[in-house]
């Protein structure tokens, strides 16, 4: 992920060019070519996708995996790769039609766009919808490895990784549970 | 470099796979005086290549090559291109393997006779027993260093181990312990003692788990008898006139096309490449195959009845630290048709990391219900379940349409769970729940089988050659200088981890084939 507009000290500044895309909170916001996320002080330039369907893959991703201890970077992280892989127009289109038919399917349900829809439930009642198709099955799949084979999420988890480097657990508590 | 042996020696045997049998005989058979090349469809990774990484390691390790599937079986929909977990590198499954080491149970030779006739199975007796193993099942505890054995000390419990053992014995379970495993609880044969490391299924770090990659080989090496060629893919056994067969094909690790003569060739590459090796050998003389006059090669697949379960509790657990497999209930293997099936099943704690949970603990979730119990993690504990499944006649092995780049038809594995695998599979997950739940989990997750890590049954031992494939010692029915030196010869699969048996087979099977060449009778 481009770390570009993590500014020194301070939240990076936001003109008046920008619009909030979340009705409820706004935590992902967009600008031309680019999507900002002030409170976790990153920005993700997208070459092949809009931003606006980056965002939503963003929200998808956690839709589909929702840790409420994970910040949206790690989902970014696990969704980004898809903005390369859109280099090829095939799978762009395909992308940015699924995305586009999700959205349409949120307008009619919720009267907004997937991402705004302000509940979770309720974007999962949508999810569900286009669970059967490839382009679903594709990214929650994908996203089995990309979010959770990122050794930065697995403090979250409690998971302590490689061991045979630091002598493994035989002095470092492979017995010490004492709750039992 | 050239190899040690020439490739038109025609004295030599040529052993086809480097793991739990292959690995094992061509050490055996080198250490007895005879030469041996063994060719390795993978390459060779050292203990220090090793990697704590579970992506990673399946990359450096696992036999990815394309397969397919059919059947009703969940990993045919979820992994339908991996039906199995297994190792394609020197030394086999046995650098993947988690460690126990238990012999079968006196019925489980003569499972057909104990558990009679059940529909839909294609049960038999081995043609081999308890008491003609017994001696043969020493020696490869002694080899492998087999904790509980030989009086060596069993391993100290982990934490995993320490949920499993309170709960089953709050629930009377008498046979609980660290069980017989093939890892050092103390130095021995020139290798460490365990340090409780996890990432058993990674390769062993410290070299305290046996693996014929580094227990066995070298020795074999040592004493210039052996050479094991990597990155060799048999893809063709050749046979003379008289049907004797002759050589094998192979691809090198550049792709070209490679002979190498032999006096005996013993097929090792697990049993799913092994029938696939026998069917893609079909000539005008055998038709059918290699060795399939009985049309029961690749039949009779066997993958072990498995699951797991896991249980979440208020507090940590921690359970992949330290072995993997550190623990094991054993109450429930024994034969006892009024649970409602034949046959039994152990209880293993098994842990897998944060990124296979996610893959494998329950294939296709997503949502809330699959991610709050990701969240659990730290807090869970887990146990696999291993009992004898039934052999099933359309349980098996066939040639796909679908080809591998060197042209030949990769295997398919069709697999349909008997009604009796799916009763015992029932019984066990709600015994795996009530164990955990005893001790305090305030949730349980009965999860579904893995991509096999059993592979049994597809080239089976039989007394009559129309039954099976192989004779007694693992010799092929139709073609005396051809053996098969894998889970492949297994009649049947019985409750226990297959290692130790097919080690014990490889052993067996040296000594007669050393007997057998000195009597100039192959």
């Amino acid at each position: 992920m481009q770390q570009h507009t993590q500014p020194q000290g301070g939240r990076p500044h936001i003109d008046r060019r920008l619009f909030l895309t979340g009705a409820a909170g706004a935590t992902i916001v967009v600008l031309s070519g680019a999507i900002f996320h002030p409170a976790e002080a990153w920005a993700l330039e997208t070459k092949n996708l809009k931003p606006e369907t980056m965002r939503t893959l963003i929200k998808m991703a956690r839709d589909i995996y929702p840790h409420d201890r994970l910040a949206d970077k790690f989902y970014a992280v696990a969704v980004k790769g898809y903005d390369e892989k859109a280099a090829d127009a095939a799978l762009r289109s395909t992308i940015e039609s699924a995305v586009a038919e999700l959205d349409a399917m949120a307008k009619t349900a919720y009267s907004a766009a997937y991402a705004n829809v302000g509940w979770e439930w309720e974007r999962t009642r949508l999810l569900e919808k286009i669970a059967a198709t490839p382009f679903f099955q594709s990214l929650r799949g994908g996203l089995v490895v990309s979010l959770y084979n990122q050794p930065e999420v697995w403090p979250a988890f409690g998971y302590e990784g490689e061991s045979a480097s630091k002598g493994g657990y035989i002095n470092r508590g492979f017995n010490d549970i004492a709750w039992l | 470099m050239a190899g040690k042996f020439d490739q038109n020696d025609a004295s030599v045997v040529v052993v086809v796979g480097s793991g739990a049998g292959g690995g094992t005989l061509a050490t055996e058979l080198a250490l007895k005086g005879v030469k041996v090349v063994c060719l390795e469809a993978g390459g060779r990774h050292e203990i220090e290549d090793f990697i704590n990484d579970e992506w990673a390691s399946f990359s450096q390790l696992a036999w990815t090559d394309m397969r397919t599937t059919s059947g009703s079986w969940r990993v045919a929909r979820d992994f339908a291109n991996l039906p199995a977990w297994i190792v394609k590198a020197v030394g086999g499954s046995t650098t993947h393997w988690a460690g126990a080491s238990l012999r079968f149970q006196d019925h489980e030779w003569k499972a057909r006779t104990t558990y009679g006739e059940l529909a839909g199975a294609s049960l038999l007796d081995w043609p081999i027993d308890s008491a003609e193993m017994a001696p043969w099942y020493t020696k490869a505890e002694d080899r492998m260093g087999v904790t509980r054995t030989h009086g060596i000390a069993g391993l100290p419990g982990n934490n995993n181990y320490k949920v499993l053992e309170a709960g089953a014995k709050k629930l009377g379970y008498k046979e609980v312990s660290t069980g017989r495993m093939a890892i050092n609880s103390a130095a021995r044969d020139g290798r460490g003692a365990c340090q409780q490391i996890g990432f058993c299924f990674q390769g062993c770090k410290s070299g305290a788990k046996w693996s014929t990659l580094y227990a066995e080989i070298p020795k074999g090496e040592a004493t210039n008898n052996l050479e094991v060629r990597p990155n060799s893919y048999v893809v063709r056994i050749e046979h003379d006139a008289s049907g004797k067969v002759t050589g094998v094909v192979y691809f090198d690790k550049e792709g070209r096309e490679q002979r190498q003569k032999a006096r005996i060739v013993a097929v090792a590459g697990n049993s799913i490449e092994s029938p696939r090796l026998l069917l893609n050998s079909a000539s005008n003389m055998f038709p059918q195959g290699l060795a399939n006059s009985s049309g029961q090669v690749g039949r009779n697949y066997m993958r072990h009845m498995t699951g797991s379960v896991y249980g979440v509790f208020q507090k940590p657990v921690k359970m992949w630290r330290g072995t993997t497999m550190a623990g094991i209930v054993s109450d429930e293997a024994r034969h006892d048709p009024k649970r409602g099936f034949v046959g039994g099943y152990e209880l293993e704690t098994l842990s897998i990391g944060l990124p296979f949970m996610a893959a494998f603990l329950d294939p296709g979730g997503w949502g809330r219900s699959f991610t709050s119990a990701m969240d659990g993690y730290e807090n869970m504990a887990g146990m696999w379940i291993v009992g004898e499944d039934m052999p099933r006649a359309d349980n098996r092995v066939t040639l796909s349409n679908a080809r591998d780049k060197h042209g030949y038809p990769v295997a398919n594995v069709h697999f349909d769970d008997h009604p009796n695998d799916v009763a015992m599979r029932s019984h066990a997950y709600n015994v795996g729940a009530a164990i955990y739940e005893a001790v305090g989990a305030t949730r349980t997750f009965p999860t579904t089988p893995y991509p096999s890590t059993h592979n049994l049954g597809t080239n089976r031992m039989s007394e009559n050659a129309r039954d099976g494939v192989v004779n007694r010692w693992g010799q092929t029915h139709d073609v005396k200088n051809l053996f098969v030196s894998d889970g492949s010869q297994f009649t049947t699969g019985a409750a226990e981890n297959p290692t130790l048996t097919i080690v014990a087979l490889a052993l067996r099977q040296a000594d007669y084939i050393v007997n057998q060449m000195s009597k100039n009778v192959i």
